[in-house]
């Protein structure tokens, strides 16, 4: 653990994005605090342009709604659904993948047809399709996330399952007569865990892109504030108010820059012999 | 005594036939192989069209205000929507084969032919972003590679993972606002001048200016991604022993980057290309919405807003099978630059 934190602290661009990520984290935490109202009230007159009245420092969107409000609560929706979908396709990911590198056979074959097939359909085409047929809810939204990005984690963790597979020690537990479900989770699952959580974290940044899109797309569940619905909503006014794109534009930019470099420090730390590629 | 030349013609000619061969066989293979596929979708489509709320005769009754019971029930006999589920799949998977997609009632129109009324013009935008992004990318990365831990390779890598992390669709609304609204160059959406009126050269000229916003957006992910690839790609090559012996004979360092490195570096390119036709069909949704770009990405998002769940189904369907060709021609194509490739 400290060696691999002192890894870590080597790489200054992921020690950066690990700030500018506590900083988002803790708009998220700060949000119903600093904005215990809700965000799509009409506060104040549409259209202030950021500065020019204090109280609101980031302006107003056309419907007199803080903007600064928005963001601070997009942050909580784009993290939340993040961090759970992201959940989501690794549990679907890794499952898959250690029963089709583990079994082998007619079960890898079948399993990797099905990835083949999951991987053909257009990952953000097929979100659309997903969400829009099922009405959207956050729930659909994390889910449609979930199901369409497993097919890489499944991938990986094929591989690394298939190399395990042979091993001496998991031919040991195999020898002691231990489970499939325990040679699985509690020995070979540590083993290939370092390249699944890098893929992990590299996809929190690619869920909050693929939310954004939809909610920009009208797909954003119409009870919570995201950063993907307010530009979406600002499109109509770029030309009057260039701020109401503009500014969660930058916040979604820096949230998945930093999420790409801790993913990209944690590369480093975790797999030492890979660090100078 | 044959000449030089003759000898080298008898033996290229059994060289040629085979490799048209291996193309040939390799081209079945993959034919085969995508057959599957191509079905489990199909089928797949047809279990998310069983599951969305509401039926074709739904929306039908919906659009019309309403109808008596009776007469909904004869429609729903009319489509086959009384049939057993396991009836209406082999239907559908019949329909499906003979490119029958259904009927979009909102455009009165077949979906099939909508779609194809509308794939031009994403295609054309894919194949510039596409052209763009590898270029620019390729470049850029050759750039970065020969220049490593140099300023120059620190501004393209910063750049590289700016352009990673923006979300598509904003970027595309940043550049309408410089470069449509404060700058005024360039036409803001749309593929051609309503009204204008056009032919030939004034034509591809309009059509050039309204397409350089709308695929520069599309190719700037693909460009970070290319950047970042090709450079990984290069310094992994620089690090061969047949580089040395190149540099050992005198060759330039221009010469070694591109004549020796650059063409085994771009191996990783090619595979990459492949992978990325889904993802870019999902981005020109964004970016055909944001520029109102005709094409099918802006089919799909209306379909959504017009709950027309056979279109978005058939677009999904028709995306899929576009995937899956590009896969084929990328196999094609990265046999025909690497021999030492046997396809299974």
């Amino acid at each position: 653990m400290k060696s691999f934190f002192r890894l870590f602290v080597r790489n200054r661009a992921a020690v950066a994005g690990a700030m500018i990520l506590l900083g988002v984290l803790a708009m998220a935490i700060l949000a119903p605090i600093l904005y215990p109202d809700d965000p799509w009230d009409m506060v104040a007159e549409p259209y202030l342009a950021p500065g020019a009245n204090p109280d609101y420092a980031l302006g107003t969107d056309m419907m007199g709604r803080d903007l600064a409000a928005g963001i601070f609560h997009g942050a909580r929706v784009s993290l939340l659904i993040g961090l759970v979908a992201t959940s989501v396709a690794l549990l679907l990911g890794v499952t898959i993948g250690a029963l089709s590198g583990y079994y082998g056979g007619h079960v890898d074959r079948a399993l990797m047809r099905l990835t083949e097939l999951f991987q053909t359909i257009p990952a953000f085409l097929f979100a659309i399709v997903l969400v829009a047929i099922f009405e959207p809810s956050v729930t659909t939204i994390v889910l449609a996330i979930g199901v369409v990005s497993w097919p890489p984690v499944a991938r990986l963790t094929r591989g690394e399952f298939l190399g395990l597979r042979s091993r001496e020690f998991v031919l040991a537990c195999e020898a002691m007569g231990m489970s499939d479900v325990r040679i699985i989770l509690r020995h070979c699952l540590p083993n290939a865990a370092a390249p699944i959580i890098v893929t992990g974290s590299l996809m929190v940044a690619t869920a909050i892109l693929t939310e954004a899109g939809l909610a920009f797309l009208g797909l954003g569940d119409p009870n919570v504030m995201s950063w993907g619905t307010i530009i979406g909503a600002g499109r109509e006014v770029l030309r009057s108010a260039w701020y109401v794109c503009t500014l969660p534009g930058i916040a979604i930019l820096l949230t998945v820059l930093a999420i790409n470099l801790v993913g990209e420090g944690l590369n480093d730390a975790l797999n030492p012999r890979l660090r100078n590629r | 005594m044959p000449s030089v030349s003759a000898i080298r013609r008898s033996h290229d000619e059994p060289c040629y036939t085979r490799a048209v061969l291996r193309i040939a066989r390799l081209l079945v293979r993959r034919f085969l192989r995508a057959i599957p596929i191509v079905l489990g979708i199909a089928v797949f489509n047809f279990l998310l069209l069983q599951l969305a709320p509401g039926d074709a005769v739904d929306v039908l009754v919906g659009e019309a205000g309403g109808a008596t019971p009776e007469y909904v029930a004869e429609l729903r006999t009319r489509f086959g929507l009384d049939q057993p589920v396991p009836v209406q799949l082999g239907r559908y998977l019949a329909n499906v084969a003979t490119l029958d997609l259904g009927y979009s009632f909102r455009h009165n129109m077949p979906v099939a032919s909508l779609i194809l009324s509308r794939l031009p013009a994403t295609l054309l935008l894919m194949a510039g972003a596409i052209g763009i992004a590898f270029t620019a990318g390729v470049l850029l990365g050759v750039t970065a590679a020969r220049n490593v831990r140099r300023p120059l390779d620190a501004i393209v890598s910063v750049v590289a993972l700016l352009a990673y992390a923006t979300p598509v669709f904003w970027i595309g609304l940043m550049l309408i606002l410089l470069f449509s609204v404060h700058l005024q160059w360039l036409p803001s959406g749309g593929m051609l001048t309503v009204g204008a009126d056009l032919a030939g050269w004034d034509l591809m000229v309009d059509v050039l200016r309204h397409m350089v916003l709308p695929t520069v957006t599309l190719a700037l992910f693909y460009l970070a991604l290319y950047t970042r690839l090709m450079r990984a790609s290069m310094l992994e090559v620089y690090g061969q022993d047949y580089v040395t012996t190149a540099r050992a004979k005198g060759a330039g360092e221009s010469r070694v980057a591109f004549h020796h490195v650059l063409r085994n570096a771009l191996l990783p390119m090619v595979t990459m290309l492949g992978l990325q036709v889904g993802s870019l069909l999902g981005g020109s949704v964004l970016v055909e919405t944001v520029f109102g770009w005709p094409g099918l990405g802006r089919l799909a998002f209306e379909a959504v807003f017009q709950r027309d769940h056979n279109l978005l189904l058939g677009i999904l369907l028709l995306s899929s099978v576009l995937v899956v060709v590009a896969n084929i021609v990328v196999d094609l194509l990265y046999a025909r630059l690497d021999p030492r490739i046997e396809l299974t």
